[in-house]
């Protein structure tokens, strides 16, 4: 990439990130974000970090903007216009200087830092061990497991923190439905969820498995999956089940006590999280597919919210 | 095999089996109790800074699990802690009555065994990253078991440890491109005075200064602590504001001491003076029981960051060193008692004021009792592990010369006789409430048997001096952690 | 020229800035919540741009963004969900809010 495309792609980074911030109206700043996320996509794939633009594509602008649209309409719904209080022009100057100066201290220790992949060389002779090619994907499956183990329990802890915010009477209701307002819309929807499911399952299978040599992998597979769900369920392909459903808790965990039954299993011969040797890709993979199946419906209830009680118009 | 990662998979394996198990979920408690009891005895019988990295890989890649003095004290006042307000959390937070699910009586228990493993994991390992993981785990565990009390409160907490997090993980990213590594026993080997290095160290220091509610960082505190049912309340004062607290002295005493300034250590100090003062004065003037004992967890977070230049000038392991790590887990025992008992009290009167628990000692004079020899050990009053905790503090003081934090430690300790006192006084007040039989012997058993643990430790203070001497790297000469298997 | 090589860095700084800007003077919880999350993109830039070597960037960083971008997104769900149930209960219509916070908190 050259200089130049890199100083336009920064500009326009700063640029929608900044219009992200100050637009008055919050439907705006939304989508400022979502581009946003994107452009930090190119930006991660400008630095040859091809695994990082997808899951920020996929999750950071993805899944988070669509959080945030869901979250705006719901608060308008009940008639939260998302309007801030003006503030004193005294205190936002008074914060815009703090904040420049915090800016110019952060900046100062970057620059203060030389540039430099050190750990990329230790990782490299490690990678024909694990008998998978993409290094991302061993420093997150092998070298540190114990850090991903442990965040996908946030992943299903949240989704367990959302689920406990349900309103009294709504447990285990299922959360509200997503409906688009336009009737045209919504059969364009039912018929490109039905279609868009099975393509979404066959594409995070597809990303999983590619994942072990080329980028990709669990977790922007699980985002796929949980695209595919939620247009499906806008569509009215599939309904959201209720919380306290058998089938869907074991979906849940099933990630998270796939890799922990792994883990566990690795102290018969040694260590917490060891794989045999000869085991490793076969044990990573069987991880990873679990965990996308997983991420992905956690990830889908985690927009869908907290349940609501049935007589509730969501 | 060791109890280092188990100690942290096994509540998350009990974290599956809830979620899986509906309205009976919370029964797996009576299987977790003995399952933690027992790796917490095996992490204190392994000898001094023992660890090992995770999977069998090395550092700098990998992450490094250890079992110092104070993981060994912190893991096992956190298992105490959550087995007893566990035990009492079986009756509140239980199925409906048609055995169907409720929303907290369900998400209760994934959340406490998630509290639970990331409070462990927080504790033993000395992986800067892990750390931030840790502190997430507890983080959304502490605001979701907040927002059951209110939702308004947990929103500002929410808000309030996002941006710790975010200030900590920006540390943690400088720190990484600076050095190649977030290991803090490999970090303590390389650190230079750099602009990157003292950065990060500011401002992952502020961040966890917000999570761990240190004046004036403390404002989300009061009102998500006093408003969480007691259990979560208990777990919250107890165990979740001691991880932030843990993760600074690793950064300061044990990564960076070499580059920290003096001045840095002073404003510490400074800080803890405040916390104590203000969260006491503040304390004092609460009507509201729930909110006075939140008020006295501010106040009591002052003294370990009071302690903070006592023990640089200290060096070592010392008397100084001791009496903040025994004071955080007296700390612990008493308050969650102290909220345990709070909440019985509150229930049976049906009120939220102190002038409500009128006449309550006669009434219910176990928990009544168990609120008093909290209050003894948060007092500092002989023999509590309170007392022995503030008397190595102010022993350290004096021998230093620092007439202040002396002051601040005596003053500190009426401060607490007095806001403590009032709540006492109302209960002990009239003598026409006529005595109840306590209906629910497990409930009524519970703050009992912390706060008498809290005041009877006092008695094994010399072991507990000996498992916080237990840091290798704290005192010279510093020894590699080593592996065992 | 190091402003050359810092570029994305040095981006991710401004970004952190910028977001503790929106961070303060937005006084509505979602767009504070957006806010952190300019923070956190920027935190995830400092993090990466600063693992380039000569033709590639490390593939440590790389794998600790990823954890931090799903740790993220965890929050802001739980975030958002926290936010609703907070209109939802203030616009409650006949003051049942369930929210019961006890006591005078100044």
């Amino acid at each position: 990439m050259t200089l130049a495309f890199d100083l336009i792609l920064c500009l326009m980074i700063i640029g929608t990130a900044a219009s992200a911030l100050l637009m008055r109206n919050a439907l705006a700043a939304i989508v400022f974000f979502i581009v946003f996320g994107n452009l930090l996509g190119l930006a991660w794939l400008a630095m040859d970090a091809v695994n990082v633009a997808m899951a920020e594509i996929a999750i950071g602008a993805g899944v988070t903007g669509v959080l945030l649209i869901l979250a705006r309409q719901r608060l308008m719904a009940l008639g939260d216009d998302l309007v801030c209080d003006e503030m004193p022009g005294w205190l936002r100057a008074g914060a815009l200087v703090a904040c420049a100066g915090f800016a110019a201290l952060v900046g100062a220790a970057v620059l203060s830092v030389a540039p430099s992949d050190d750990l990329g060389g230790p990782i490299a002779a490690l990678m024909p061990s694990l008998g998978i090619e993409n290094p991302v994907t061993g420093v997150l499956l092998a070298f540190r497991a114990y850090d991903t183990l442990l965040e996908t329990f946030v992943l299903l802890g949240a989704l367990v923190a959302v689920w406990s915010l349900a309103p009294g009477t709504a447990w285990p209701h299922p959360p509200a439905t997503l409906a688009l307002t336009e009737r045209e819309g919504h059969g364009v929807a039912a018929a490109f969820g039905r279609l868009l499911l099975p393509l979404a399952l066959v594409m995070a299978a597809y990303l999983v498995w590619t994942g072990s040599d080329l980028p990709g992998g669990a977790f922007q597979a699980g985002t796929v999956l949980a695209g595919g769900l939620i247009i499906a369920v806008i569509g009215g392909a599939v309904l959201w089940p209720r919380g306290d459903n058998r089938l869907l808790r074991v979906a849940l965990v099933l990630g998270p006590a796939v890799f922990l039954t792994i883990g566990l299993a690795g102290i018969a011969l040694g260590r917490f999280l060891f794989y045999p040797p000869g085991f490793e890709k076969a044990l990573i993979v069987a991880i990873e597919y679990s965990l996308a199946l997983s991420i992905g419906v956690t990830l889908a209830l985690q927009l869908a919210g907290p349940p609501v009680t049935p007589d509730h118009k969501g | 095999m060791s109890p280092l990662d188990l100690l942290v998979a096994a509540p998350l394996a009990f974290m599956i089996a809830a979620l899986l198990s509906g309205p009976w979920g919370r029964w797996w408690l009576l299987a977790a109790i003995p399952v933690m009891a027992g790796l917490t005895v095996w992490l204190l019988l392994l000898p001094e800074g023992s660890g090992h990295v995770v999977g069998g890989w090395t550092l700098p890649l990998g992450v490094q699990l250890r079992a110092d003095g104070v993981a060994q004290l912190m893991v096992a006042a956190t298992a105490v802690c959550a087995a007893i307000v566990g035990l009492y959390a079986l009756h509140e937070f239980a199925p409906g009555a048609d055995r169907s699910e409720t929303a907290h009586g369900f998400a209760f228990w994934p959340l406490f065994y998630l509290l639970w493993g990331g409070a462990n994991a927080g504790f033993l390992t000395t992986d800067l990253f892990n750390l931030y993981i840790a502190l997430e785990m507890v983080s959304l565990a502490a605001v979701a078991m907040a927002a059951m009390g209110s939702l308004r409160a947990a929103l500002r907490y929410f808000v309030i440890a996002l941006v710790g997090s975010l200030a900590y993980l920006l540390g943690v990213a400088l720190l990484f491109s600076n050095y190649a590594t977030v290991d803090l026993t490999l970090l303590a080997e390389m650190a230079r005075p750099d602009l990157a290095t003292k950065t990060a160290l500011a401002v992952m220091t502020a961040g966890l200064l917000i999570k761990a509610a240190v004046f004036p960082l403390h404002g989300w505190l009061p009102p998500a602590h006093a408003a969480a049912p007691a259990p979560a309340s208990a777990l919250l004062s107890a165990i979740v504001v001691k991880v932030g607290f843990v993760i600074l002295l690793r950064l300061w005493f044990e990564a960076f001491p070499a580059i920290i300034a003096p001045a840095g250590l002073e404003l510490l100090g400074w800080l803890g003076a405040l916390a104590v003062l203000y969260g006491s004065v503040q304390a004092i003037r609460q009507d509201t029981l729930k909110a006075l004992v939140a008020y006295s967890t501010v106040a009591q977070i002052g003294y370990l960051l009071l302690a903070f230049p006592l023990v640089a000038t200290a060096a070592g392991t010392g008397g100084a060193w001791a009496g903040m790590t025994i004071h955080a887990t007296a700390h612990m025992l008493a308050k969650a008692a102290m909220f345990l008992a709070a909440g019985l009290m509150l229930k049976a009167v049906n009120g939220h004021h102190l002038k409500d628990l009128h006449g309550l000692a006669r009434a219910m004079p176990l928990t009544v009792a168990a609120f008093g020899l909290a209050a003894v050990s948060l007092m500092g009053l002989p023999p509590s592990a309170g007392f022995l905790a503030k008397f190595l503090l102010l022993e350290a003081a004096v021998e230093q010369g620092a007439v202040f934090a002396a002051a601040v430690l005596l003053v500190g300790g009426l401060l607490a006789a007095v806001y403590l006192f009032k709540p006492l006084a109302w209960a002990f007040a009239g003598s026409d409430t006529p005595v109840v039989v306590a209906k629910a012997p497990l409930r009524t058993a519970a703050p009992l048997a912390l706060a008498l643990l809290a005041v009877s430790l006092g008695f094994a203070g010399q072991a507990m001096v000996d498992i916080t001497a237990g840091s290798p790297w704290a005192g010279p000469p510093a020894t590699e952690a080593e592996d065992v298997q | 020229m190091a402003i050359v090589e810092h570029l994305y860095p040095l981006t991710g700084a401004v970004l952190v800035g910028l977001g503790l800007y929106g961070f303060l003077t937005l006084r509505h919880p979602l767009r504070q919540l957006l806010a952190v999350n300019v923070v956190g993109a920027g935190i995830f830039l400092i993090l990466g741009g600063l693992g380039r070597g000569a033709d590639s960037t490390d593939p440590f960083p790389q794998a600790l963004v990823i954890t931090g971008i799903v740790v993220a997104v965890a929050l802001t769900a739980f975030g958002a969900a926290l936010i609703l149930r907070v209109a939802e209960d203030e616009r409650a219509p006949d003051g049942t809010a369930a929210d019961d916070t006890n006591g005078n908190h100044p």
